[in-house]
Formats: structure tokens, sequence, C-alpha cells
């Protein structure tokens, strides 16, 4: 279905439908790139329409010839569905903030908060927008030609494809802002069923044969690969660095996992809302939100020996910024996730922030202590997406040898 | 001979531009994107393709894929070919109704169609609560792909179906039931060999249909590699590994196979056809 949006107060574009955002926005995927705009009701500009055509059909025969094959043909299908883009330009700041699944809550207070201090320190008014979904899933989608101006993803892995595949980020991009970039962190911890009737209380007990594991696929979904690497820390703990045996445990504790989800929200879903399993490998935040929502004597936390630091860390996109006025607002938006009012937000929204002076004593005080290990322990994202979880890695092996 | 028909104008008016037409139609929606497959399938050369399909995993996706698009196909040719009779011949009340609910897997968004069928069988679902007991299990195993599969192929066979039974005349049943023939031998030798070519065009749509569903089974199979892992979801997963190559190499092999599976039902249409006559 094709659709006609407006972007800012003058631009039109058109192309295939993609999602419905949060604020009633749509986005679309105009052949080449992923635009984000307000859907226009019922029949389109007739000025806009004519330059569609206009512009559609002479690009489309100019650009097909033989030499450029298939690939122009392909191009010039992209420009049939491409935008017009009258003399000016946009005129109000708006911030695309290309997030995960979890954080869909926490960003729409953000948001609010940004907008009331940037308005406060006398800026004109920014139009802020987030788009949510899996980490993986919105890293191929910003790599694809969805205009994020900030990304705020589940690990550095997919950020770091980012930069990798589009050169949109610089390649230091992760030592621009303090603490690796992560403004706040996680970690992951067992949600199981009220009063833990199995008596799940560590690592260990996943093993075991009556224990159903519910955890999504960590090849689509970037929550499981922490949840994997922390059952991995565990492992090596346990047995001493011994890698063979750590295999061996992922291997018994996969054969326990009866539905292997592709996102973080679906697997909490199916454990949640369907009842399987007797166990369900979260983020921290995750879990306390399903307590929230469920209400308590529904189901317990429970918090194992070890975890891992889970860091989900934020950058601009650099090659997405089109004016010096975006880029301040995006610079800031970034940064002010670090102040205390901020930070604040965050410990409400159950992530582990940084600053807790301007938090109530509450947020801070659910938190219970956990041996959380990095991932620089095991060499890195750079080093561990290849070696666990890149094709024929470590996961897809535990899968070939049963 | 095909030139031949481009270059002298066919006596109907409006031929050039309805040929114009009909071909960006088509090279916009269908030909393209094939192209754009298959080309990129020839860039990365045969032998790496095939290496990518061989592994065990990717080859227990596809049998799986195909042998569940089989399964719900053939239960869809029996099943739609009794409800296509029933609402063609009988009149009862609500017969509308069910006529209009017939298109409904048409209309409905597939991952609407497979959350519902999950929430009614999962173990803590209203059916799967009845089910469970007798140590059946659907959602999370190879029938709950069957189940969504069947649930989306059904119209394809009904609908195909449907309008042959109506052109049916009673006379033919009269004739065959006059000259001495029980009512099994008409069905036999006189019904079937007329529905024939419209069940298989039936069978091959759904078959089509189901082998490339992913919206709905992603929901009630469990996607447990060697188990429930459907071809479709292997491709999604390549794509999330930016391993393009690999997600090409899947689609080449669901292609070539569709394909060669599509052959053979026009092969044994054409066949049937040239035995019994067409109709």
């Amino acid at each position: 279905m094709l659709l006609t949006i407006q972007i800012g107060s003058h631009v039109l574009a058109q192309g295939t439908f993609i999602r419905r955002l949060d604020d009633g926005q749509i986005e679309i995927d105009a052949g080449n790139r992923r635009m984000v705009g307000r859907p226009i009701a019922s029949g389109w500009h007739p000025k806009a329409m004519t330059k569609v055509r206009d512009g559609a059909f002479r690009k489309t025969f100019s650009r097909i010839s033989l030499r450029r094959g298939v690939v122009a043909a392909l191009t010039s299908l992209g420009l049939t569905f491409g935008v017009v883009m009258p003399a000016s330009a946009q005129e109000d700041t708006e911030i695309l903030n290309v997030s995960y699944d979890p954080t869909r809550e926490f960003y729409r207070q953000y948001n609010e908060l940004f907008s009331a201090w940037w308005e406060s320190e006398g800026h004109a008014p920014v139009t802020l927008r987030q788009s949510h979904g899996g980490s993986g899933g919105q890293a191929r989608a910003v790599i694809d030609g969805l205009e994020a101006t900030v990304v705020t993803l589940a690990l550095s892995a997919d950020i770091s494809a980012i930069a990798e595949r589009t050169g949109k980020i610089p390649e230091d991009w992760q030592s621009r802002l303090p603490h690796n970039s992560s403004p706040y962190t996680s970690t992951i911890v067992f949600l199981v069923r009220d009063g833990n009737p199995l008596g799940i209380e560590d690592w260990d007990d996943l093993a075991r044969d009556d224990v159903a594991v519910i955890t999504p696929n960590p090849k689509t979904s970037g929550g499981a690969r922490w949840n994997f690497m922390a059952a991995w820390a565990w492992a090596m703990e346990e047995y001493d660095g011994d890698e063979a045996q750590a295999r061996a445990y992922l291997g018994t504790l996969f054969r326990n996992v009866p539905v292997l989800d592709t996102g973080a929200r679906g697997a909490t879903n199916t454990f949640v809302q369907r009842g399987i399993g007797d166990v369900l490998l979260a983020w921290e935040n995750e879990a306390f939100l399903a307590l929230a929502e469920q209400g308590d004597g529904a189901f317990d936390i429970v918090v194992p020996s070890v975890s891992m630091l889970a860091e989900p860390p934020v950058t601009l996109v650099d090659g997405n910024i089109t004016s010096e006025r975006q880029r301040a607002v995006a610079e800031a938006y970034l940064e002010h996730l670090y102040r205390p009012e901020a930070q604040a937000l965050a410990l409400q929204n159950y992530y582990r922030a940084w600053d807790t002076s301007a938090a109530s004593q509450e947020d801070i005080a659910r938190f219970p202590e956990v041996t959380r290990l990095s991932i620089d322990d095991f060499g890195g994202w750079a080093e561990v997406q290849p070696t666990f979880f890149g094709d024929g890695g470590v996961f897809d092996q535990i899968y070939e040898e049963q | 001979m095909r030139a031949g028909i481009l270059r002298s104008p066919s006596p109907l008016p409006g031929f050039g531009l309805s040929f114009g037409i009909m071909m960006a139609a088509l090279s916009v929606v269908v030909l393209l994107p094939i192209m754009a497959l298959v080309g990129r399938g020839v860039m990365i050369g045969p032998a790496e393709l095939w290496e990518m399909v061989g592994t065990r995993r990717i080859r227990a996706a596809l049998a799986l894929s195909f042998r569940a698009a089989l399964v719900a196909s053939l239960f869809n040719l029996v099943f739609g070919l009794v409800l296509a009779w029933v609402l063609v011949r009988y009149r009862f009340w609500g017969r509308r109704l069910i006529d209009a609910a017939i298109d409904l897997p048409f209309a409905l968004p597939t991952a609407v169609a497979g959350i519902a069928l999950t929430a009614l069988y999962a173990p803590n679902g209203a059916l799967g609560q009845m089910l469970t007991p007798l140590g059946i299990k659907v959602a999370y195993t190879e029938f709950g792909i069957w189940l969504a599969l069947i649930f989306i192929g059904l119209p394809f066979v009904v609908r195909t179906v449907q309008p042959v039974i109506e052109e049916i005349d009673r006379e033919v049943e009269e004739a065959s039931a006059t000259l001495g023939a029980s009512r099994a031998y008409t069905l036999r030798r006189v019904i079937l060999p007329m529905l024939a070519p419209a069940l298989l065009t039936g069978f091959a749509l759904a078959l089509a249909r189901s082998v490339g569903e992913y919206g709905s089974v992603i929901f009630i199979a469990g996607n447990l590699p060697f188990k429930t892992e459907i071809a479709p979801l292997l491709i999604v997963i390549r794509l999330e590994e930016y391993n393009y190559d690999a997600a090409t190499a899947i689609g080449l092999a669901m292609l070539l196979i569709s394909f060669a599976m599509l052959l053979v039902i026009n092969i044994i249409q054409i066949w049937s056809r040239r035995r019994i006559g067409d109709v």
C-alpha cells in the first residue's frame, strides 16, 4: 500500500507502509530510505502529485539502461516512490531516536523531560520521535536507510554494525560519552512463578531435567545474547574456564528451552501470557516491569550468583545529521541522559543508572546485589559476536551437537 | 511467432497499450524482485550457494517447510472440496455467513491468526487445556505449524473449486444413476474427473502460499533449530546476521523447489486434461 506522509510543514513523501509509531506518525519505505511523518488522510496535494509523477517517470526512463541492468532498474523503482522536496527545507528540528524494545516507556517519559528542559533553556521547541523493535532489526533498519538521528540500542555490537556497514558513525563512537556511552545499565535475572515452586536459585538449576527455560533467540534478540553470555560467564567460573564443559552446560540448558521467540517482549509474553516455562531469562528492567504490570503474587525475581553488566549504549548517527542545529539538539539529547533528573527517571524505569542523587530511596533500594561481569572480560562484543553468535558460532554448534 | 504478434497488431484495438501496462505492472511487482534475487545468486556463484544451503540445519528447515506445506495442502484438498461441495449443493441456515467466513484467512493479518491460534492451543489456552491431559501438544510443535498453514491455505482450494461445482449439471449425475452407476462410482468416475483440474490448481496455490508463510507460523512454531524452525525464519536469522548471501541462498533454494513442485503439478494437470478432456 502506497501512503503519502508529510514531514515537517512542507515536505511530502510517498512510499510503502512500514509501521505506525506510538505518536500516530507513520514510517514509510520510500525505496532507498525510510521516512517518518504525519499521514495525509485522503487526496494528495495536486501540485505534489504532478511533481511525483513527472519526476518519477523522467527518472525511471533516464535511469534504465542496459549497462546498469537490474540494479539501476531497482534504483529507479526506489525513485518512483521517491521524495518531493520543495525549495524550503524542514523548518523545525526533529530528532528520531531509534531504540530497542523495552525502552519504550522510559524514552516516552524522557522525551517530555528533555523537551521541558530544552525549552526552559530558551531554545525553540523540537520534535522528538521514537521507534522501537528488536535491537538487531532496528540496527538493520538504520543500515537500510532509516534516518535515525540517535540510536539507543541493546548492545554495542548492533551500533558497531551500523558504524561498520554505513560509515555514518565513527569507529570510536563508544568513547564519545561517559561509561562506554551507556547512560544506564541493567543485568540479567530469572523471573520464576510465584513462590518459586521448583526452587530455582542459580544457573545450575536451569540445566535440570524438570525445568523449562524461556529465552528469546540470540540470533535475533540483543537481550538473548546477554542471557547467553551470562550463562556462559557462570559456567566458565563454575568449570574453571573449561570451554568444553561450559559448552555442554549451555547445550543442556538450551535443550530445556521449548520456545525460542524472536524478541525479548515475545519471550516475556510466552512466559507471562501463555504460561509456558518455569523460568524466564530477562532483562532486569523487563522483569521488574512484568512484576509491576501483573501485580505482586504472580512472579518472583531470582538473582543468580553471577550475571552480566549489560550496557545498552547510545550514540549520534553523524551521517544522518542535516543541520548544525539538529546536531546541537541531538548532542544535548544524549548528554542530558547523564543529568541527575534523567538518571532518576532511568532508575524509576528499573534501569541501573549511575547518578542516584536525584532519585527516590525506593527506586535505588530496589536493586539487589549481584556480581556483574563485563563483556570485556570475554573480549568485548567485537570478538564475542562472531565467535558465539555468528554463522557456525558457539550457539549454532550447541544445536548441531544435539 | 511471438515477435509476429508484436509486429502485426491484433484485430482487437488497444493491444500495445494494454500489453505495455501489463508488462510494466508485472515487472514492478513480480519480475524485478525475482530477478534481483536470481541476480544476486548469480553473483555469489553456484558452488558457494550449494555450500551455504548444504548444512544440516538448513536442510532440516527446508524439509520442515515443504513437509508441513504438503501436509496442510493435502488436508485442505480434501476438507476444502467437502466444504465447497456443501456450500454449493445444500441450502441451510447460515450458509452465506460461512461462505463469507471462508475469505477471512485472506483478509486477516497472518500475525493475528498466528497469535489467536497460539492463544487457543497453548497448554493454558481454551483448547490446549483439553488436549494437554490427553498428551497432545499442538502449539510449539510441528502440529502447530500444520494448523497455521491449514488456516491460511483453506480459501485457495474452496474458492477455486466452488465455481466449478456450480457449473456441474445435476443431470449428469442423474444420467449416471439411470445408467446403473452407484453413488461412489458416479463420484469417482463422473464428478471427480470434472473437478480434478480445479482441485489441482487450488492445491498448487495453497501449497505455494504455505511454503513461504512466515507471519502466522513463527508465533505457533516454537522456532527450535532442527525441530520447528521453518526456512523463512532462517532467512530472517541470516539477515539479522547481515549474511545477505546465505539469505539469498535459502531464498533461491525455496524458489527452485517451489518451481519444481508447481511444474510437476502443471504436468499432471496437462496429462489429466489430455486423458479426460477439458472441462
